[in-house]
């Protein structure tokens, strides 16, 4: 083979579909539609989208004087680096201080359990409308599924006054905030672990039947192990989802340092230091490191589970 | 440059108010809501298995499927149908009729946000989808595709509302003969013009706060028809170019019409987004000059200005225009699961 073609690492691979893999490169090289123009076309779109995120980051750094009078773009010019900001929102306590550091863990409080939660019973009620046959599974499938598009807006009243009912009085905690993010979870990773139980071989399914196998048994021993790369993929996605969700933060954290999630406490900030860009744009880099880490560690799967859902729908 | 990088770390050991032993009982009391949570799942589990025989079945049927469904019957279900019931009553539980949508469609207010909720919906599905699948042909089998991919796709992964402060930067204004901070409105400067603040001006505001979205969006977009892309068979494309296609005219008659149901999904996909934006709206302008949306709307008008029935009404319209889109991604999956 004459032409030589681009390496592709095995995450290219991934990010870029199965079916390619899979192609001689001969033919890919003729495939290609790319040119020159499109080249220098697609690095101007990366450089706009990016531009952004970096000038933010930049700027987080960079001491106040400096970021209040001169762009981030001139840090050659008005060269400094600084912590201070950091130091500020995360860890300085006061009235109108942004006390990042509290609601950087409430957020993880948030997350990871509910994440869990939505992950186990998402998984339950998946086998169950895939593998054991009862009258109107198939409605009620298709109930849920329709679910995932009805707005969380309906929900909302509702939902809080059935929280501040005096038997259950859960408003304002951490529960009310797990159970809301729970119930709005469930109809989309119900549809996504279904897609993938359902294509388990049948002949697995039966084979443990023959076994004497329960549903619990087979549930555990053979289902479970079979879905983990959905279950990554999705994890992935409920962890995000939450993470960076603002109404339902609102609705249901009460507000307060006690409970409400980083977002919920960047926004307010936004609102009363508007001006104060050292902070707001320090602060904003704290909410957006972790999923940044979380995206750029584990992006196949991210992708993978994307694809999955959209896909199949 | 060290003085300043410790002066955190010291903070940080010898913090006086009890931060760590706050964070401390906080995840402590989310690792045992985590813990009793599997240890009931687990031990539910463990006697449906020991269940007698007779109606083994059904209980464990019940078991799995049950939990699901209580809660989205009791947490989205019932409360939906409150809410309907909440937009055509007052606050004693008396019939009104369509009085609250009466006031949704009619007062000068609400029709600048439905409006704008039109503009968004109109304009961010298409621009995502244009953008992100121009992008997508262009990388394609391009070197280095995996971290161009990256970079567009990156915004996906944060919050909105942390999006909508990067975009707050990068519009933030200073007086004409002063230094921008803002890069656009540097740009504006460096193109000999006067800088504009594109927050505060009506109706430009809205299509600024739009951009926003779109620069979120269009890395979904991309993903997933760049895989569509792939899909493409090599043979249909050779056989075009046989017959002198440029590669312009392959992509409008061979990729497009291959990657058309992921374009109807990406599209529907982003329309029911676009739908519900909310964090965008509240973050930036909080629905000030002019800028609103149903979704914000819904919230000031429910939870900050005390009126439930015209917030009730507001998430009733956004139902109804969502329910197009649920109706054909149910027939969608019909078809699908009767192929299977």
């Amino acid at each position: 083979m004459s032409t030589p073609t681009p390496p592709r690492t095995e995450l290219d691979a991934d990010l870029g579909g199965i079916e390619a893999a899979e192609e001689p490169k001969a033919k890919r090289v003729k495939k290609r539609l790319t040119s020159r123009g499109a080249t220098a076309a697609a690095i101007v779109i990366a450089i706009l989208w990016t531009i952004p995120t970096f000038g933010l980051a930049i700027s987080s750094f960079r001491p106040e004087r400096e970021v209040k009078t001169t762009g981030w773009w001139t840090i050659f010019e008005n060269w400094g680096w600084t912590l201070d900001n950091y130091n500020t929102i995360l860890f300085e306590s006061g009235a109108s201080s942004a006390s990042l550091g509290s609601y950087f863990v409430n957020s993880f409080v948030i997350t990871i359990p509910t994440t869990i939660f939505v992950l186990a019973l998402a998984l339950m009620a998946a086998y169950a409308f895939a593998w054991i046959p009862f009258r109107g599974a198939s409605w009620l499938f298709v109930m849920v599924f329709a679910l995932q598009i009805v707005p969380l807006q309906m929900a909302l009243i509702p939902l809080l006054r059935i929280f501040n009912y005096d038997w259950i009085d859960i408003s304002g905690t951490f529960a009310a905030v797990w159970v809301a993010h729970t119930i709005f979870g469930l109809p989309l990773a119900i549809f996504l672990l279904h897609n993938f139980i359902s294509e388990i071989p049948r002949d697995v399914m039966e084979a443990a039947k023959v076994d004497g196998s329960s549903h619990t048994q087979t549930f555990t021993r053979i289902v479970l192990p079979l879905s983990v790369p959905a279950i990554a993929s999705l994890a992935i996605f409920q962890f995000l989802w939450v993470w960076n969700d603002l109404l339902v933060a609102l609705v249901f954290s009460g507000g307060t340092v006690k409970t409400a999630p980083l977002t919920q406490r960047l926004a307010e900030f936004a609102g009363d230091r508007g001006s104060d860009w050292q902070l707001l744009t320090a602060a904003a880099f704290v909410s957006i490191i972790v999923p940044l880490i979380v995206f750029f560690s584990l992006q196949r799967y991210f992708v993978r589970g994307l694809l999955a859902g959209s896909t199949k729908g | 440059m060290m003085s300043t990088l410790t002066v955190p770390a010291m903070q940080l050991a010898g913090r006086n108010d009890n931060f760590w032993a706050d964070a401390g009982s906080k995840l402590g009391g989310a690792a045992v809501a985590i813990v009793i949570f599997l240890a009931v799942v687990g031990l539910l589990m463990f006697f449906a298995d020991r269940a007698p025989k007779k109606g083994r079945d059904f209980i464990q049927l019940t078991l799995f499927v049950a939990p699901a469904l209580v809660l989205l019957a009791t947490g989205l279900i019932w409360p939906a149908v409150q809410t309907i019931w909440q937009s055509v009553t007052d606050r004693d539980g008396t019939w009104v009729g369509f009085d609250n949508f009466q006031v949704v469609f009619t007062d000068p207010t609400m029709l600048t946000v439905l409006r704008n909720t039109v503009i968004w919906v109109l304009i961010v599905p298409v621009a995502s989808t244009a953008i992100g699948l121009a992008y997508a042909v262009f990388i394609d089998r391009s070197k280095g595709e995996k971290v161009l991919k990256s970079l567009v796709f990156m915004p996906m992964a944060i919050s909105m509302v942390g999006a909508s402060i990067i975009w707050g930067f990068m519009y933030t204004y200073r007086a004409e003969g002063f230094d921008q901070i803002g890069f656009l409105n540097q740009v504006l400067v460096w193109l000999g013009g006067t800088p504009h603040q594109f927050l505060n001006v009506p109706p430009w505001n809205t299509f600024f706060l739009i951009l926003v979205f779109v620069w979120i969006q269009t890395g979904f977009a991309m993903v997933v028809l760049s895989a569509a892309i792939k899909g493409v068979p090599a043979e249909l494309h050779e056989a075009a170019s046989l017959d002198g296609a440029s590669g312009w005219q392959r992509f409008w008659s061979v990729t497009v019409p291959w990657i058309r149901g992921a374009l109807v999904v990406v599209l529907t996909t982003i329309t029911i987004a676009t739908l519900k934006v909310f964090d965008i709206v509240r973050t930036m302008t909080g629905g000030q000059f002019e800028t609103s949306v149903i979704a914000n709307e819904m919230y000031s008008r429910a939870f900050r200005l005390g009126q439930p029935a015209i917030g009730a009404a507001l998430a009733v319209v956004l139902f109804v225009m969502v329910i197009p889109i649920i109706v054909y991604n149910v027939r969608t999956l019909r078809q699908h699961r009767e192929v299977r």
